[in-house]
């Protein structure tokens, strides 16, 4: 139990070895620790964003869904509200082409009437001209009583 | 034991002597085990062959197994350290590097509770004495007769395998810690600062003597305590596995078993207590004033 040099090599080895420690030992394993506290530390961010946009997107689906729901029934009312008219259209349609095809038969049936009426009108003329000539021919001259016949002719 | 018989106080004598390699002057009479002298005709360098041998060799020379124990936990602690270093990843650590940031990360909280100032140097310190002095502590563990016996065979006169039992390697390292202290506080405060900090503290500065005196032994005590406390806790637990080894084999166990799974506190303890005090020492010397 002598101090002796002994003393002076173990204090030079203390500061070899902790001059080792300080350049090769210590650094490179504290920073990785350092990394990897941030690595972990944004990996929990990330994960907590990533959860955070995952709610927002889940949220703005529904919205989406919602208002194409809201849509797709305004659509359909307004289909459904078109071809209503549609409906009602053709049937005022079909209504006014009836109605005037009825009042065509109407005209053509009156035109047809006037027509024989005319004609028949002048045939009883004729007739009643032939008859009253008849008559006449042997009382008087034709010629004479032609124009009290057409006053006649014209009040038929 | 060795196999000659030799009384009880030879054996705890021999165990706690170095293996010392120094010179032994001309005209040195070296006196064997069996009583012959010899008288050496000129200097000699050579392995001390008893205590009283190694005493007389004075300062120059070495504790050849002290030297070698402690040179050789530094290299096989740093040996992993490094190994460790550079598996360093931010991926997932595995085994060794696992254990390694496990003790890194204890002493780095350790020294940031109690170190405020600025210094990449006191970190890396205090692992390295943390481990080395927990490695040399843990050389008690170790039967106590088990490597002696193999140097013995070997042909060596004393082995000593735990260092931290050696006020040498206690010293050595208490001394660096001490101009460590001297270098930051110089360098800190200012050699006028870290004067005005011994001589005008705690008394007015009139009195600057006697407060040089009172601060001057806080000042010493810090090493001393260091190394002493270190040594002393580890010479007694030596001695005691020692005077337990004493005993009759059969019943060796139902003491040296507790007193093992006891010291296994006691090493780590003090390897812890060392760095702490060295690290709070080196934060003292990094603060500018009170």
């Amino acid at each position: 139990m002598n101090i002796n040099v002994t003393l002076v090599g173990q204090t030079i080895m203390f500061f070899m070895f902790v001059w080792f420690c300080m350049k090769f030992v210590w650094p490179p394993i504290v920073n990785a620790l350092a990394a990897r506290k941030q690595l972990i530390a944004d990996g929990l961010a990330a994960g907590e964003r990533g959860k955070h946009e995952l709610e927002l997107a889940s949220k703005r689906s529904a919205e989406v869904l919602h208002d194409a729901k809201v849509k797709a029934s305004e659509i359909i009312a307004q289909a459904e509200k078109r071809s209503a008219q549609i409906v009602d259209e053709a049937k005022n349609a079909a209504k006014e082409e009836g109605d005037r095809m009825i009042a065509a038969a109407k005209a053509e049936v009156e035109q047809e009437l006037f027509r024989v009426k005319e004609a028949l009108r002048q045939q009883v003329a004729d007739l009643a001209v032939a008859g009253a000539e008849k008559i006449l021919r042997r009382e008087v001259d034709a010629k004479a009583h032609a124009e009290l016949l057409t006053a006649i002719k014209e009040q038929l | 034991m060795s196999s000659e018989m030799i009384t009880s106080s030879e054996y705890i004598k021999h165990h706690l002597q170095n293996l010392t390699y120094g010179k032994l002057p001309a005209g040195y009479e070296r006196v064997d085990h069996e009583g012959h002298t010899e008288v050496l005709t000129q200097d000699t360098w050579t392995l001390a062959h008893t205590a009283a041998e190694a005493r007389d060799m004075g300062f120059m020379a070495v504790n050849v197994d002290s030297m070698g124990w402690s040179l050789f936990l530094a290299l096989f602690l740093f040996f992993f350290f490094r190994k460790a270093a550079k598996m360093a990843t931010t991926g997932v650590p595995t085994g060794l590097l696992n254990f390694v940031e496990w003790v890194i990360e204890f002493i780095d909280s350790s020294v940031r509770g109690s170190f405020t100032g600025k210094n990449d140097m006191v970190a890396p310190m205090a692992l390295t004495i943390f481990g080395w002095i927990f490695l040399m502590n843990f050389m008690d563990l170790i039967p106590i007769d088990y490597l002696p016996f193999v140097a013995h065979s070997a042909g060596l006169p004393f082995f000593k395998v735990v260092p931290s039992t050696d006020p040498n390697v206690t010293f050595g390292m208490s001394i660096a810690v001490f101009l460590l202290i001297l270098y930051y506080s110089t360098k800190v405060k200012g050699p006028g600062g870290f004067f005005a900090e011994l001589a005008f503290h705690p008394f007015p500065k009139w009195m600057f003597p006697v407060n040089l005196a009172l601060e001057g032994v806080g000042l010493l005590a810090k090493p001393v305590s260091l190394a002493l406390r270190l040594f002393g806790n580890m010479y007694a637990g030596e001695v005691i596995f020692i005077l337990i080894a004493l005993m009759p084999f059969w019943i060796q166990w139902v003491l040296s078993l507790p007193w093992a799974i006891f010291h296994i506190l006691i090493i780590t303890l003090q390897a812890f207590i060392f760095m702490t005090l060295t690290v709070v020492y080196m934060d003292m010397a990094h603060q500018e004033s009170h």
